[in-house]
């Protein structure tokens, strides 16, 4: 058994290995095409992570990437593209920075509430996609597009001074939170401060990977997600499932804006990050909707997003980091449907061979005893 | 003279068995049938013969010439022609558009393509007509639009996969007449097939392939099926009948007036009324598509009748989900495996769990239990010997046979007492429907009512207690299995008869059928 293990392992870092040596070398013609030098933007990116500080920041950026790509990744599982997730994170953390404004709990209340907020939030703008494509047929992902666009608006109007809005300066805000909301960092001294939710993101993927591989509801999910048919004819009621699937995607997308809002800027203004509901898809393909892999993408898409302002004092333009990013995911789509199709393949040929040469679990060839006996110690 | 000689060949990967050291003559003006389990390697070299695959070793020569295919389009313009087994026919087009298509070059598309056509058609007998559209045609029709395109390609050489298996009876013996017709006109035919009594009765010369190699050659007239299929398998012959009668009073499920209709309002199911009891294998004869996927579907829930009530062990489950369904006892052996049954990139264990998530041994609460599921899959794997190197390989590394043996012992797992059973032999070598029949048996002894779709005639009547017949979404005559023939119940799927099905030798008057079920030996004298 443990030769199929080896082998799952070699295919699981094949794909992403080889997506990321493709998107270096590309970048680097592209450095060279436009008469850089190829290989010394990288060298100061890989030295920017050796700084506390700069990794403070990415630890923290990662956090949002993280749940946003659980989000997507949860999507991903059951064949659903949830697109929405920017907006539903956007949406979720002015809910909560609104009622963080207007609510004074005690701090084991108010920090609750306001993750019950945000979480409902999510919930409330996916589910609308998802009883739209439950009802009506349509299509989450044109369903999910709109509501970014309408979300963009419904946050404009609740902007507004007369709604829920308090100017500063020019900016827009929706005045600062209560402080029993705020959640405090983790102190790393002169480098900073780690976000208190980081802890968050890491519950939710320790959460992810159990609710998918060790229950009832998600063996149903990832069936849904790999023959809807057998999924179907196994019991799974396929509308309740899309419905559900959205509604649990919206729920933690709703949580990716939090670790920024109750950890640092206390209040949901123009300044607010926009934009990680996509990256969250881009950094989901990558991590192959493992939460382990998907760790290690919200660390390198954060790495090149913090990394890469120093290019700019070398005479570098710090947009080399986001041509990356392009060809991460381009790399990505592509290696990965050969790797899964070679390993496929692969292993239909091994399991051929070894049934020729009588490897056969508990067959009735002669000798088979021996090789179940030792394929069970093996494990 | 030699149409084709395959010698030595030899092809390593891929596919899960290889071919090895293969030798097959086909004469000239001969049907040559190639028999072989399924998964003995009768397709990869079919492959190789059309150029779909090169071979790693051995020759091949057309006309005593040696030749290199790189392509199917180098083996046609060498006379080779492939029927598939599964139509390429565009419904939506004429005869003339279809045969055409891809070959405009030839005899252009109009007048003198039309004249060509009939041409081939009248000179082999086909009947086929050049302007009608496909979609108005039926099985066997299409069959013959299908081998007319080949040979409007120029083909000596046919290769048919499987033609039967989508045919009736009287089908086949008309294909039968048509291939007779082309061997008579000094064409050759090499006929693929695992129903050994066709292939007796109209090849003149028969390979066997075991285990991807050839282990023989046989002249019919000098062979039985069952020498032929001991040659295939190199063992003993199953047979499907079964002893004695289990059938009790007891209904386990009764379906009462069901109805069920296309969106467009079509009766796709209409007035279906049967009561299945314990110990019971109540067959469903019919033509494909008349129903039979509507029934299994709105029996295990995953269409729900418009009128009708199904019960099952007294309790009304007309509304329940399918999930429901199979946890109170339904088991459900899919007619298509890979869209129904597996989840082909999972590993096996994973399969074991689909279909019963909620019930023991793969669940605990609403928590999985991996280990107790890999458990229970070693223990199916090795109960229904399903050929695997480990329960870690995905479904899709297994053959078909294997995936279905390991489909039955997961139904069988759970205790079922009422088993829909929709082709459950379908594309699964001789030693595997063996077994899967034994396990239909012994479970049927313990008391299991079983409903039976099958295309395969012989099998419906070996296992089946009581036979009804399908056609056009009605259950329109039923027959008692131990004195129908084969042929009688293919009249019957073409909806030519109805009611209750009679042996043709009975006389009308005669006291005969108060004896009938007992001793279907006098009666077949």
């Amino acid at each position: 058994m443990k030769k199929f293990d080896r082998e799952r392992v070699l295919l699981a870092v094949a794909g992403p290995v080889i997506a990321l040596a493709v998107a270096f070398v590309l970048s680097a013609i592209v450095l060279i095409a436009s008469g850089k030098n190829p290989v010394e933007p990288f060298a100061l990116m890989f030295e920017q992570a050796t700084f506390s500080d700069i990794q403070v920041l990415i630890i923290n950026q990662a956090s949002m990437y993280y749940i946003a790509a659980l989000a997507v990744a949860i999507g991903f599982r059951m064949n659903l593209f949830n697109i929405g997730v920017d907006g539903q994170y956007q949406l979720a953390a002015m809910a909560a920075a609104i009622v963080g404004a207007h609510a004074a709990l005690p701090a084991v209340l108010q920090i609750p509430l306001l993750l019950l907020t945000a979480v409902l939030t999510g919930a409330f703008w996916s589910g609308i996609a998802g009883v739209l494509k439950v009802t009506r047929g349509v299509s989450e992902v044109v369903a999910t597009i709109m509501l970014n666009a309408i979300a963009t608006s419904v946050i404009g109007y609740l902007w507004l001074p007369t709604v829920f809005g308090v100017k500063v300066g020019n900016n827009n805000t929706t005045g600062e939170m209560h402080e029993s909301g705020w959640v405090p960092g983790i102190d790393m001294g002169e480098a900073g401060e780690i976000y208190g939710l980081v802890i968050l993101a890491v519950l939710l993927g320790i959460g992810y990977w159990v609710v998918l591989n060790r229950t009832r509801f998600g063996f149903d999910l990832r069936a849904s997600g790999a023959s809807e048919s057998a999924a179907a004819a196994s019991g799974v009621s396929p509308k309740r499932m899309v419905l559900t699937a959205m509604l649990l995607s919206g729920a933690i997308a709703g949580l990716a804006g939090l670790p920024i809002l109750l950890g640092d800027t206390h209040t949901y203004s123009l300044n607010f990050p926009t934009g990680i509901g996509f990256l969250g898809i881009g950094i989901a393909l990558l991590g192959r909707n493992s939460p382990v892999g998907i760790a290690f993408a919200a660390l390198l898409w954060a790495w090149l997003d913090k990394a890469s302002p120093e290019l700019d004092f070398h005479g570098y333009d710090k947009e080399i980091a986001v041509i990356m990013q392009g060809l991460i995911v381009l790399s990505v789509v592509v290696s990965y449907e050969a790797v899964r199709e070679w390993g496929l393949r692969r292993q239909q040929r091994r399991v051929g061979a070894e049934l020729a040469a009588g490897h056969v679990l508990g067959g009735a060839v002669a000798g088979a005893a021996n090789t179940t006996t030792k394929e069970v110690a093996g494990r | 003279m030699t149409a084709v000689e395959l010698a030595g060949i030899t092809k390593r990967f891929p596919g899960v068995v290889a071919n090895h050291d293969i030798h097959l003559t086909v004469r000239k003006g001969t049907v040559h049938a190639l028999v072989g389990e399924n998964g003995a390697g009768k397709s990869t070299l079919m492959k190789i013969l059309y150029g779909m695959q090169k071979p790693d070793e051995g020759t091949i020569a057309i006309d005593g010439e040696q030749v290199a295919f790189s392509s199917p389009a180098d083996a046609i313009a060498r006379g080779i022609g492939m029927v598939h087994q599964h139509f390429m026919l565009a419904d939506n087009l004429t005869v003339l558009e279809n045969v055409v298509l891809g070959s405009e070059k030839l005899y252009g598309i109009g007048a003198r393509a039309r004249r060509k056509i009939q041409e081939i058609s009248d000179r082999y007998g086909l009947g086929v007509r050049p302007d009608v559209l496909v979609e108005e045609l039926g099985v066997a029709a299409r069959q013959r639009v299908e081998i007319l395109k080949v040979l409007y390609r120029g083909a000596t050489t046919l290769i048919l996969d499987e033609p039967t298996a989508v045919l009736v009876p009287q089908e086949v013996d008309a294909l039968f007449e048509n291939l007779r017709g082309l061997k008579s006109e000094g064409l050759s035919v090499i006929f693929i097939s695992h129903k050994l009594g066709e292939v007796l009765s109209v090849a003149d010369e028969i390979t066997v392939i075991r285990r991807g190699t050839t282990v023989g050659t046989a002249v019919p007239a000098e062979t039985t099926p069952r020498q032929l299929a001991e040659m295939m398998v190199g063992s003993e012959l199953p047979t499907p009948e079964t002893a004695e009668s289990t059938v009790t009073d007891r209904p386990v499920v009764t379906v009462d007036k069901l109805r069920l209709a296309a969106p467009g309002g079509k009766a796709l199911l209409d007035d279906i009324t049967f009561t299945i009891h314990e110990g019971e294998v109540l067959g469903i004869a019919g033509v494909e598509g008349n129903g039979q996927t509507e029934l299994v579907d709105a029996l295990i829930g995953l269409r729900h009748a418009d009128s009708g009530t199904i019960r099952f062990l007294g309790e009304d489950i007309t509304a329940l989900p399918t999930r429901k369904r199979r946890e109170q006892g339904i088991g459900y052996i899919p007619e298509d495996r890979h869209r129904h049954g597996l989840l082909l990139e999972a590993p096996l264990w994973e399969n074991r769990i689909l279909g019963h998530v909620t019930e023991r041994p793969n669940a605990k609460g609403v928590w999985l239990d991996p280990k107790a599921a890999q458990e229970d899959t070693r223990r199916i794997v090795t109960t229904y010997d399903v050929r695997t190197p480990g329960i870690d390989v995905t479904a899709a590394s297994l053959s078909g046979g294997n995936q279905q043996k390991l489909i039955v012992g997961r139904e069988m797992s759970h205790g079922p007492r009422f088993l829909i059973a929709a082709h459950p032999t379908r594309g699964v070598d001789v030693g595997a429907q063996a077994a899967i029949w034994d396990h239909i048996r012994e479970a049927r002894r313990e008391g299991l009512a079983v409903l039976l779709i099958s295309a395969d005639l012989d099998e419906l009547i070996g296992l089946s207690d009581t036979l009804r017949v399908i056609y056009d979404g009605k259950l329109v005559a039923d027959a008692d299995p131990a004195t129908i023939t084969p042929e009688q119940l293919g009249t019957a799927m073409t909806g030519a008869a109805s009611g209750h099905l009679e042996h043709e030798e009975i006389p009308e008057t005669s006291a005969g059928p108060s004896r009938s079920s007992e001793s279907p030996e006098d009666e077949a004298r």
